[in-house]
């Protein structure tokens, strides 16, 4: 079976609809479009597609369009779409299988600096088994370039000692680095 | 009554003034807090956005500590309770991952729900008499915009909330600290939570509406129960917006005539101190 895109006729890849079912646990066959989802989405407006049309892509088999999207890492994972789909489809369960999926398959994050924001928060947990705000910022802002923003306010969070200097590491963390060992593993 | 206390990592940096008023709210309240030995990070929207089993897998070790303090467990942060309670919801609805977590962490679950949001436990197992009771200073003449955000709501299965469109437990527990809040609606929607760093502009559109339409509402100011709701609000606004942003554990402190509040307001990034201080004049008036 084939598809008419903007750029010609594509194979359909039905096994992607099925491996991304699978992986979230969701009945994607049973969106018909009604748009409910997009219609609540807060951040439709800063995508580059709706929720139901990625969601149509999945059924049509789009690999490739809905892996290189901005829509799966603009979805901020609020969950407002799947509390109101009439057919019980967690479309954010979809989106977060759907950026494993793009990670697992080498695919350019469409939404770079959200991939690395989650990546210096990870290793923040692996590094001490819990978040230290204050090095993951700085973290973020050396590999992601963007060295000046928010400096006032996060000179103001100093100030109010919301920002500690040096991490704390809770012996636990090598139960925690266990687990990420594992998750990489798998 | 005893309770395994869950911070959290924002807990200790950005939402210091959170941590404080959780444990003196529930000192108050004869509430004794216990924090679980060192506790990890839930991972949060990093993990279940790139890796599922990071996400099942950093929540079940601290399932693991809570069901060996053998305690109910109470979480403050909205998105720490709803990355614990998804992995114990999974944990007791899937054989699978049940299986796969006690083999990687070497324990034996015994399959008991123990997970709570503090908001919740304090409304719902503490109840609104008991809390009634205990106010010295009610907040009269305070309109408050009660903003439930996500992650303490949805998914509904899940979170166990009364409604995922209109929840009432925050209304419900401002009215008994002598607060009116108002009727407004967008209690339920998103204020951009983990974009904050990566998309400040979209951000600030989404909390900056919701600021504005909590003052449309007639509200004195907006409260909470999410440490990163509260610095999305407070930090991406647009100028000039000086609208006060509560954690609901701290308007209960100033309502429960607590001597610590002043401290919680010098960690605010928008100082909510003037507000507190005509509340409490309206309520020894």
């Amino acid at each position: 079976m084939y598809i008419i895109t903007e750029g010609g006729p594509r194979a359909l890849d039905l096994n992607f609809t099925k491996v991304v079912s699978e992986r979230s646990g969701q009945e994607i066959e049973a969106c018909y479009q009604c748009q409910k989802c997009a219609s609540g989405c807060p951040i439709a407006e800063y995508g580059d597609m709706d929720t139901n049309q990625v969601l149509r892509m999945i059924q049509f088999g789009l690999k490739d369009e809905v892996l290189k999207s901005k829509a799966i890492w603009i979805c901020v994972g609020c969950e407002t779409c799947g509390a109101r789909c009439p057919n019980g489809i967690r479309i954010a369960a979809v989106m977060d299988t759907l950026r494993e999926m793009a990670i697992e398959e080498g695919v350019t994050p469409a939404e770079k600096d959200i991939y690395l924001f989650h990546q210096c928060f990870l290793d923040s947990v692996k590094s001490h088994g819990r978040v230290h705000e204050g090095t993951m910022l700085m973290r973020y802002k050396l590999k992601s370039g963007h060295l000046m923003d928010d400096v006032g306010v996060g000179l103001k969070m100093f100030l109010k000692g919301k920002l500690a200097l040096f991490p704390h590491s809770v012996p636990s963390k090598t139960e925690v680095r266990r687990i990420f060992d594992w998750a990489k593993k798998k | 009554m005893k309770l395994a206390y869950y911070p959290g990592c924002s807990l200790e940096a950005t939402a210091k003034e959170f941590d404080s008023s959780v444990r003196a709210v529930s000192k108050a309240l004869d509430v004794e807090l216990v924090e679980i030995p060192e506790w990890t990070c839930c991972g949060a929207t990093s993990a279940h956005a790139t890796n599922h089993s990071l996400s099942v897998g950093l929540p079940a070790l601290t399932i693991k500590q809570i069901q060996k303090m053998g305690l109910d467990c109470v979480v403050p942060c909205s998105a720490c309770f709803n990355r614990l309670k998804t992995a114990e919801y999974n944990m007791i609805h899937d054989a699978g991952i049940r299986q796969e977590m006690e083999e990687l962490l070497n324990f034996k679950f015994d399959g008991q729900p123990r997970v709570y949001d503090l908001l919740a436990y304090f409304v719902e197992k503490i109840g609104l008499p008991t809390i009634s009771k205990k106010v010295q200073k009610p907040l009269k003449n305070l309109k408050v915009a009660c903003y439930y955000g996500c992650l303490s709501v949805r998914p509904r299965e899940i979170t166990g909330i009364d409604s995922a469109e209109n929840p009432m437990q925050l209304d419900k527990l401002m009215k008994a600290l002598g607060a009116t809040p108002v009727n407004w609606s967008y209690k339920v929607e998103c204020c951009g939570a983990g974009h904050s760093v990566a998309k400040a502009a979209m951000v600030t559109n989404l909390s900056g509406r919701i600021l504005a339409k909590a003052r449309a509402a007639g509200a004195d100011a907006v409260v909470n129960s999410c440490p990163l709701c509260q610095t999305n609000l407070e930090m991406r606004r647009s100028p000039g917006e000086d609208l006060p942003v509560f954690y609901f554990t701290e308007l209960m402190g100033l309502a429960l005539g607590l001597p610590e509040t002043r401290d919680w307001w010098s960690k605010h990034l928008v100082d909510p101190s003037k507000l507190a201080d005509s509340v409490q004049a309206g309520a020894t008036s």
